[in-house]
C-alpha cells in the first residue's frame, strides 16, 4: 500500500480532507505532527509521499508558511532530502505550497533544493478569498496532472499571488514547470482578470512543480473538490441531468486524478 | 535592562497590495505608500545571531532587509503603527518561536514586538498624517509615531520603542470594608474597589444594592470582612452576564421566572411529546446543545453575542467572539469538534458619518458605523478562517439603532462521538475530587478585566478599556486539536469547560459544582508579563484558555501529550468535595467562600412590568412608480448582496459545504445552508437564522413568532426536515430595568412557548445580552442615549437523510411553473416595504403555527420526491423581492403575474411587498404540474407565471414592471460593491 504522510499541527487544518482523498485514491495516509518527526517517534523515510495540507499554519504570521517552513528547516531538512532524494512525491496545497515555496523546494534545472526562486504575495486585493475557479494544466512533467486539462475547485487564500523575477519565469516556462494556470470555464486564460484570477497572480500560476515534476504546489483546493456535490453547480446539474434522465458522476474526476496519479506512480 | 535592541526592518520590492488598497483608500490626500514589517526585538543577540534572526523572518525573493539602519527612499512622513504595551501581539508570538526554535532556547515573553511603517509621499501636513493614523488604529490598543522625512533623516530613522508591560504595583490583597453607608456600598457597586495604590476605583462590580447587602450579611455571619479578590470574584459570577438574571427572577405572576416557564418549559414539553421520537440529547446544561446526528454522533450548537466589545474595539471583539464561542462547542460534553461558524451582525448604516462620544465636549468618540462593520467583519474573517472552521451561514441587518451598540452574534456547531471510546457517554462529565484543576492554553494579563460586569451595563465613560481582548486562534487551534482528536478519545480528563467570562473565577468555581469544591494556588498560573494582583489573575478574561478536571494518575500522559503539541499546560490547584472554594496565594489563604453562597447566594427580586405602548397607526400607501420602488427596496441595506463578506470567510475547509452562503451563477446570498459533516455519510446538517427587530415597535410577540417561522421556513426551504429541528435563541435587549422593556421580553419568550412547542422545535440553547444601550452626547453636546430595538435573533438546526435531496434558491431552466405557497395577508408592519416609506406601521405578520406546521411537513415530502427545481422561503421584502433573488441567483428571468397569488383582495403593492409568513416560491418541472398540484390540494397555493430568459416581467393584470436580470443583478450588487 502506498503510504502518505499527511503533515500537520501548529495550524494547519486541512489534514483530514487531504487524507480522505488520498485514502478513497488506494492509499493509507496517515496524519502526522510535526513534533512527533522532530522527537523520531516517526520518520518521513517510512513514507512514499508527504503532503502538506492548507491551513493557517503559525496563524500566516510572519509571512504565510514561513514559520512552518523554519521549523522543518531546522529539525528536518536532511530527512526531506533524503526523501527527494529517493524519488518519491511531495504536494502542496494553499498553505502547504507557502510552506514549501518558503522551504525553496521548487527547483529549477539552475537552482538547488532549499533556494528560494519565487514568493506567493498578498492577494492583490489585499483580503482572503474564497470562491470556485478552473485551471488549466498546462504540463505535461507533473506527476500529480496527467490527463487532466481544465479543472475546477475553490481557492481559500490571503496570500496566493504568486509572483518571482523575469529570468524565474522564463526558467518555469522553458523547463514545463507551470503546472496550473487560472482559466474561464473553456480553458481560455485568465489574463490576470479578477475574478477568473483570484488574486492577481503573475502569468495566471496557479501552481507549478520543481524540475523533476515530482514535487508539486498549487494554490487552490483539489482535496474539497472530490465530490460533485461540493461544486456549487450541483444543484443546476442534478436539475439538468434528470430532464434529460441522467445521473451525474460521484466524482469530479479531474481533482481525484490528482490524488490517484500520486498513489499510481508507485504501481 | 541594558539589553541591546534591535530594529529589523524589512521591504517589499514592489508596492504590496496594502499599500495600494490605503493609497486607494486615502485616494482624497492624494498619497503614495510603501509598507515596512518592523520586528523590535530587545536581547543580548549578537550581530551574528540577529542576521539570522532577520533572515528566517523574509522572503528574499519578494523583499530585502535592513537591521538598525534607515530606508534610503524619497519619502514625506513616516507612519509607525504598533500595538499599545500589554495587547495581544501574534506576529511577535511568532517571530519569538521562529527564534527560539532557531538557536533552541526560550528568551521569554515580551522580547519581541511587530509594527508596521508606513513611507508616505505626498503634499501633506503632519495634521493630515495624523489624521491618517487615526483612520487606521484604534487609540485603545494601539498606538502611532509620526517623523518628518527631515527628522528620520536626522535620527537615523524611527525611535526604539519597547512597548513592554511594566507594572510597578506590589500583588496585596485588600481588605474590602462592608461596614460602611449604604451610599457608600452603592458606589462600590457601580465603581467598583478603591485600590489603595492608585487611590482610584478598580472598575464596574456591577452589584446593587440588595446584592451588597446579601455580600454584607454572609461576611457578618463570618466574622470578617471580605478580600477583594472573593468580592470581585462574587460580582462575576452573580453578574447578568453569568447568572441571567432578569430571565431567572420572578416576573408579575411568573413565579419561576421567564426562563423556567416560556424556554425551559417548552422544551420539556416537546420532549414528553415526542417520547421516543425525541432527539434531544442535550438541553441548556453545557456550553452547547446537543441533539442526534445518527446512532454514533450527536451535533451541538450554541450562539453567543459580543455587543460590548466589538463596540469598543470591533476587531478585537468580533475575533474574541468567534473564538470565544468555538471554545464553547470545544467545552461541550468531553470536547466537540467545531465543524461550522455562523455570524450575524445588526449594525447602524455605514453611510452614517456622524460621530457620537461617550464623554461630554467631544470627547472620547465612537467609531464610526463604518469602522464598526469594517473591524468586525474583518475580525470574525480572522478568527474563522485561521482556526480552520467555514463559514457557510450568516446574515447583516442595518438599522440606526444599532449605531450605538452594534449587535455581533456568533456561533458555531459541533460534532462529537456520543460515546466516547470508554463507553461512556460523551455528554456526561464530573470532575471528581481528587482531580488536578489544570488551565491550558493562553496567559493571563490585564485584558479583559471586568468584561462580564461592564457587559452588564450600560455603555457610557467609564466604559473600561482593558475590556478589550484581541485574540490568538492559532494558541485555541493547538489544544482544540489536542483536545478533541487526541486526549478526548483517550480518556485523558474527566471534565473541561472554557475560560469564558469572569475567567478563572467562573470556570473553575462553576466545574468545582460537579465534585463540591476546590483549592487553587495562584502563583502557579503562568502570566503574560509579571505583576498582576492576585485578584486580576483570578478575574482576568484572557482569551485561548480551557480549564480542565485531570485525574491524577492521567496528568503525566496529559501534561507529555500537550507539550508535544505545542500547548502550555499547568496545575493550579485540586478539586475536592469540601463544599469551600479556596485560593492561595504563595501559602497564603487570600479567598474561602462556601460553595452555596457563591453561586446561589444572590437574593432573590421580583420584576414587575407595564405594558409597552406598541405603534398603532398604519399609514395610507400611495405607490406613483412600481419601477422605482421595486429598485429601491431590492438595493436597501437588508435585501442586497453582502457577497463581500461570504467570500471572505472560508465556508470551503473540511470539505463539507453542501448548500453554499452564494447560490447559483449569479451568486446570491442565501438564507439557509446545509453542510455534510462526514465525507462516509450522506447525512446533513441544515441551518438557518432570523430576526425581525423592527416588529419589536408593534408586537413583541410577533417579532419572536416570526423569527422562528422564518428560521424554520428557510430550513424547509432548502430540504429540512421540521420533524429533526430545533432552536436556538438569543435575546438582546436593552434598558432591562425599565419595566416597559421587560413587558416586551415577556411577550416574546411568551411567543417562544406557544410557537415552538406546536412546531415542535425544542429551544437546546440560548443566551441572553440584556443593556444594549448607549449613553453619551451628539456633536453639539446634546445628551443621547441610543437603545437597539429588542432583538430575538432565532437559530435553526436540523438533521436530513440524504443531501443530495436539497434544494437551491436560483431559477434553473426557462420555461418552469412559478408557484407561490401560502396566504398574501395585509401585513406591512415593520416590512421593508415600509421602511422605504419611512413608515413603521401597526400590522403584524401573524403566524399559524399549525397550518405552517403541515405545509413543511408536506414541503418536506415533496422535497425528497426532487419535485422543485427552485424553491425560496419569502422573506424581507415579500413576494418580489424573493422571486428578483430567484432570477439573479439562477442569471434567469420571469413572467409572472402577482394578482394570481393568493391574496385577501389586497392592493397589488401589499401583495408584492407583505411579509406574511409561512410562504414560499417555487419553479416546478411542467411535466410535474399534476402532480405538484394534486399533492398541494390541502394547501394554498396559486400558479403565477413562467421562468423566462432575461426578461423581468411583473403584472397585476397588466404589466407593471418590465426589467431584466442584469439590471435587477446591478441593484441587487450596487450598494457594497466597494466593501
Amino acid at each position: 500500500m502506498v503510504r502518505v504522510l499527511i503533515m500537520s499541527g501548529y495550524g494547519i487544518n486541512c489534514e483530514k480532507e487531504s487524507a480522505h482523498a488520498f485514502n478513497i485514491a488506494g492509499a493509507d495516509s496517515e496524519i502526522v505532527h510535526i513534533n512527533d518527526l522532530i522527537s523520531k517517534k516517526k520518520k518521513l523515510a517510512d513514507y512514499d509521499i508527504i503532503m502538506f495540507p492548507g491551513g493557517f499554519s503559525y496563524g500566516d504570521d510572519t509571512g504565510s508558511g514561513n514559520a512552518f517552513a523554519n521549523k522543518l528547516r531546522n529539525h528536518l531538512w536532511d530527512d526531506l532530502l533524503e526523501f527527494i532524494k529517493s524519488e518519491k512525491l511531495i504536494l502542496g496545497v494553499c498553505n502547504g505550497f507557502q510552506i514549501m515555496t518558503h522551504l525553496g523546494l521548487f527547483s529549477l534545472p539552475s537552482t538547488d533544493y532549499g533556494q528560494r526562486v519565487h514568493s506567493i504575495r498578498w492577494n492583490n486585493q489585499n483580503r482572503y478569498e474564497c470562491r470556485w475557479v478552473h485551471l488549466k494544466n498546462n504540463n505535461s512533467k507533473c506527476v500529480f496532472t496527467k490527463g487532466v486539462d481544465v479543472t475546477h475547485l475553490p481557492v481559500a487564500h490571503g496570500e496566493g499571488r504568486f509572483f518571482c523575477d523575469e529570468k524565474v519565469l522564463e526558467e518555469l516556462e522553458k523547463n514545463n514547470q507551470i503546472v496550473f494556470t487560472y482559466c474561464d470555464e473553456k480553458g481560455n486564460p485568465a489574463n490576470g482578470v479578477f475574478p477568473i484570477n483570484p488574486n492577481g497572480a503573475m502569468r495566471d500560476i496557479a501552481g507549478i512543480c520543481d524540475s523533476t515534476g515530482r514535487i508539486m504546489g498549487m494554490m487552490p483546493h483539489p482535496e474539497r473538490a472530490i465530490y460533485s456535490v461540493n461544486e456549487p453547480e450541483f444543484h443546476l446539474k442534478k436539475e439538468i441531468s434528470k430532464r434529460k434522465n441522467n445521473n451525474i458522476d460521484e466524482f469530479i474526476e479531474t481533482n481525484f486524478n490528482i490524488f490517484k496519479n500520486a498513489v499510481n506512480y508507485f504501481k | 535592562m541594558g539589553e541591546k535592541i534591535f530594529r529589523i526592518e524589512i521591504d517589499s520590492k514592489e508596492k504590496n497590495s496594502e499599500a495600494k488598497i490605503l493609497e486607494k483608500k486615502f485616494k482624497d490626500y492624494n498619497i503614495s505608500l510603501d509598507i515596512s514589517k518592523v520586528y523590535t526585538i530587545q536581547y543580548d543577540f549578537s550581530e551574528k545571531q540577529i542576521e539570522k534572526i532577520a533572515n528566517s523572518l523574509y522572503s528574499p525573493v519578494a523583499e530585502t532587509v535592513r537591521i538598525n539602519s534607515p530606508h534610503d527612499i524619497e519619502f514625506d512622513w513616516a507612519l509607525e503603527l504598533g500595538f499599545l504595551p500589554g495587547v495581544t501581539d501574534n506576529v511577535a508570538h511568532t517571530a519569538t518561536e521562529i527564534i527560539d526554535d532557531l538557536f533552541k532556547i526560550n528568551i521569554g515573553l515580551s522580547k519581541v514586538f511587530s509594527s508596521k511603517l508606513l513611507f508616505i509621499k505626498g503634499d501633506i501636513n503632519r495634521g493630515d498624517v495624523e489624521k491618517i493614523s487615526h483612520e487606521l488604529i484604534n487609540v485603545l490598543i494601539e498606538r502611532f509615531h509620526i517623523k518628518s522625512y527631515e527628522e528620520y533623516f536626522k535620527d537615523e530613522g524611527m525611535d526604539y520603542i519597547v512597548p513592554r508591560v511594566n507594572l510597578h504595583q506590589s500583588q496585596d490583597v485588600v481588605e474590602v470594608d462592608l461596614n460602611v453607608s449604604d451610599e457608600k456600598l452603592m458606589e462600590l457597586g457601580k465603581k467598583g474597589i478603591l485600590d489603595p495604590q492608585t487611590n482610584k476605583r478598580r472598575g464596574p462590580l456591577a452589584l446593587d444594592l440588595d446584592y451588597l447587602h446579601a455580600i454584607q450579611d454572609y461576611y457578618k455571619k463570618e466574622g470578617r470582612n471580605p478580600t477583594d479578590i472573593e468580592l470581585e470574584s462574587i460580582a462575576q459570577t452573580w453578574s447578568e452576564h453569568c447568572k441571567h438574571t432578569i430571565f431567572a427572577t420572578e416576573m408579575d405572576d411568573i413565579s419561576e421566572g421567564i426562563f423556567s416557564r416560556y424556554i425551559k418549559g417548552s422544551t420539556n414539553k416537546i420532549r414528553k411529546d415526542l417520547g421516543d421520537k425525541d432527539f434531544c440529547l442535550s438541553v441548556f446544561k453545557d456550553n452547547s446543545g446537543g441533539i442526534i446526528f445518527d446512532d454514533e454522533f450527536m451535533v451541538t450548537d450554541k450562539v453567543e453575542t459580543h455587543n460590548s466589545p466589538s463596540a469598543l474595539d470591533p476587531f478585537g471583539g468580533a475575533i474574541t467572539g468567534i473564538v470565544g464561542v468555538n471554545r464553547d462547542t470545544i467545552g461541550f460534553g468531553l470536547g466537540a469538534l467545531p465543524i461550522v461558524n455562523k455570524y450575524g451582525y445588526c449594525f447602524g448604516r455605514p453611510e452614517d458619518t456622524r460621530i457620537i462620544y461617550r464623554g461630554k465636549n467631544k470627547t472620547n468618540p465612537s467609531l464610526s458605523s463604518r469602522r464598526i462593520l469594517d473591524g468586525v467583519i474583518y475580525g470574525v474573517n480572522v478568527g474563522g478562517n485561521c482556526s480552520g472552521i467555514p463559514t457557510p451561514q450568516g446574515f447583516v441587518f442595518f438599522d440606526d439603532h444599532y449605531k450605538g451598540k452594534p449587535l455581533v452574534f456568533v456561533g458555531t456547531v459541533g460534532l462529537i462521538p456520543r460515546k466516547i471510546s470508554n463507553g461512556e457517554l460523551s455528554h456526561e462529565k464530573e470532575a471528581q475530587p481528587g482531580d488536578n484543576v489544570v488551565m491550558i492554553g493562553g496567559r493571563v494579563g490585564k485584558d479583559g478585566i471586568h468584561g462580564a460586569t461592564f457587559s452588564s451595563e450600560e455603555m457610557d465613560e467609564g466604559s473600561p478599556a482593558t475590556a478589550v481582548q484581541i485574540g490568538d486562534p492559532i494558541t485555541q487551534k493547538k489544544f482544540s486539536d489536542a483536545l478533541v482528536k487526541e486526549a478526548r478519545d483517550r480518556g485523558l480528563y474527566n471534565s473541561l469547560t472554557d475560560n469564558g467570562a469572569g475567567g478563572l473565577s467562573c470556570s473553575v468555581a462553576e466545574m468545582a459544582k460537579e465534585c463540591g469544591g476546590f483549592v487553587v494556588d495562584l502563583e502557579k498560573v503562568p502570566l503574560k508579563y509579571p505583576g498582576l494582583q492576585p485578584w486580576e489573575t483570578w478575574i482576568s478574561e484572557s482569551q485561548e484558555r480551557m480549564t480542565l478536571a485531570v485525574p491524577e494518575d492521567k496528568l503525566n500522559e496529559f501534561v507529555d501529550l500537550m507539550e508535544s503539541r505545542g500547548v502550555e499546560t499547568s496545575i493550579i490547584g485540586k478539586f475536592n468535595d469540601t463544599n469551600r472554594a479556596i485560593v492561595r496565594f504563595n501559602g497564603k489563604e487570600i479567598f474561602n467562600l462556601d460553595m452555596d453562597f457563591l453561586h446561589d447566594g444572590l437574593p432573590e427580586r421580583k420584576l414587575k412590568t407595564k405594558p409597552y405602548p406598541y405603534n398603532k397607526k398604519e399609514p395610507k400607501i400611495v405607490i406613483d412608480d412600481h419601477t422605482e420602488l421595486f429598485e429601491e427596496i431590492l438595493g436597501n441595506h437588508n435585501n442586497c448582496s453582502y457577497e463581500f463578506i461570504s467570500r471572505q470567510y472560508d465556508h470551503e475547509v473540511q470539505n463539507n459545504s453542501i448548500i453554499k452562503p452564494l447560490q447559483g451563477k449569479g451568486r446570491v446570498n442565501g438564507t439557509a445552508s446545509v453542510v455534510r459533516p462526514l465525507a462516509k455519510s450522506k447525512k446533513g446538517i441544515v441551518m438557518s437564522q432570523s430576526l425581525y427587530p423592527r416588529l419589536s415597535e408593534i408586537s413583541c410577540y410577533d417579532m419572536a413568532a416570526c423569527a422562528i417561522d422564518t428560521s424554520i421556513r428557510n430550513c424547509v426551504a432548502v430540504g429540512g426536515n421540521i420533524n429533526h429541528l430545533a432552536l436556538l435563541d438569543n435575546f438582546c435587549w436593552c434598558s432591562s430595568g425599565e419595566s416597559e422593556r421587560l413587558a416586551q421580553l415577556k411577550d416574546a419568550a411568551k411567543a417562544c412557548y406557544d410557537y415552538t412547542t406546536i412546531y415542535k422545535t425544542p429551544l437546546i440553547s440560548g443566551k441572553d445580552s440584556m443593556y444594549n444601550d448607549f449613553k453619551g452626547f451628539d456633536e453639539n453636546n446634546n445628551p443621547i442615549k441610543i437603545s437597539v430595538l429588542p432583538t430575538l435573533m432565532i437559530s435553526s438546526i436540523g438533521v436530513i437523510d440524504d443531501i443530495h435531496k436539497t434544494t437551491t434558491t436560483d431559477l434553473k431552466v426557462p420555461g418552469d411553473i412559478i408557484y407561490v405557497i401560502g396566504m398574501t395577508k395585509d401585513e406591512c408592519g415593520g416590512s421593508e416595504f415600509y421602511y422605504a416609506l419611512k413608515e413603521i406601521g401597526s400590522k403584524s405578520p401573524k403566524v399559524n403555527a399549525k397550518k405552517a406546521r403541515e405545509l413543511y411537513e408536506k414541503m418536506y415530502e415533496l422535497n425528497q420526491k426532487g419535485m422543485f427545481s427552485s424553491c425560496s422561503s419569502v422573506g424581507p421584502g415579500g413576494l418580489i423581492i424573493t422571486l428578483a433573488k430567484m432570477a439573479i441567483g439562477g442569471q434567469l428571468g420571469v413572467e409572472v403575474d402577482f394578482s394570481k397569488a393568493p391574496n385577501e383582495d389586497l392592493p397589488i403593492e401589499k401583495i408584492l411587498y407583505s411579509e406574511s409568513q409561512s410562504r414560499f416560491i417555487v419553479t416546478i418541472d411542467p411535466t410535474n404540474k399534476e402532480e405538484f398540484e394534486s399533492e398541494m390540494k390541502d394547501f394554498v397555493f396559486g400558479e403565477i407565471g413562467l421562468v423566462k430568459n432575461e426578461e423581468f416581467v411583473i403584472k397585476n393584470n397588466k404589466e407593471i414592471i418590465n426589467s431584466n436580470v442584469k439590471k435587477l443583478e446591478e441593484v441587487y450588487k450596487e450598494r457594497f460593491k466597494d466593501y
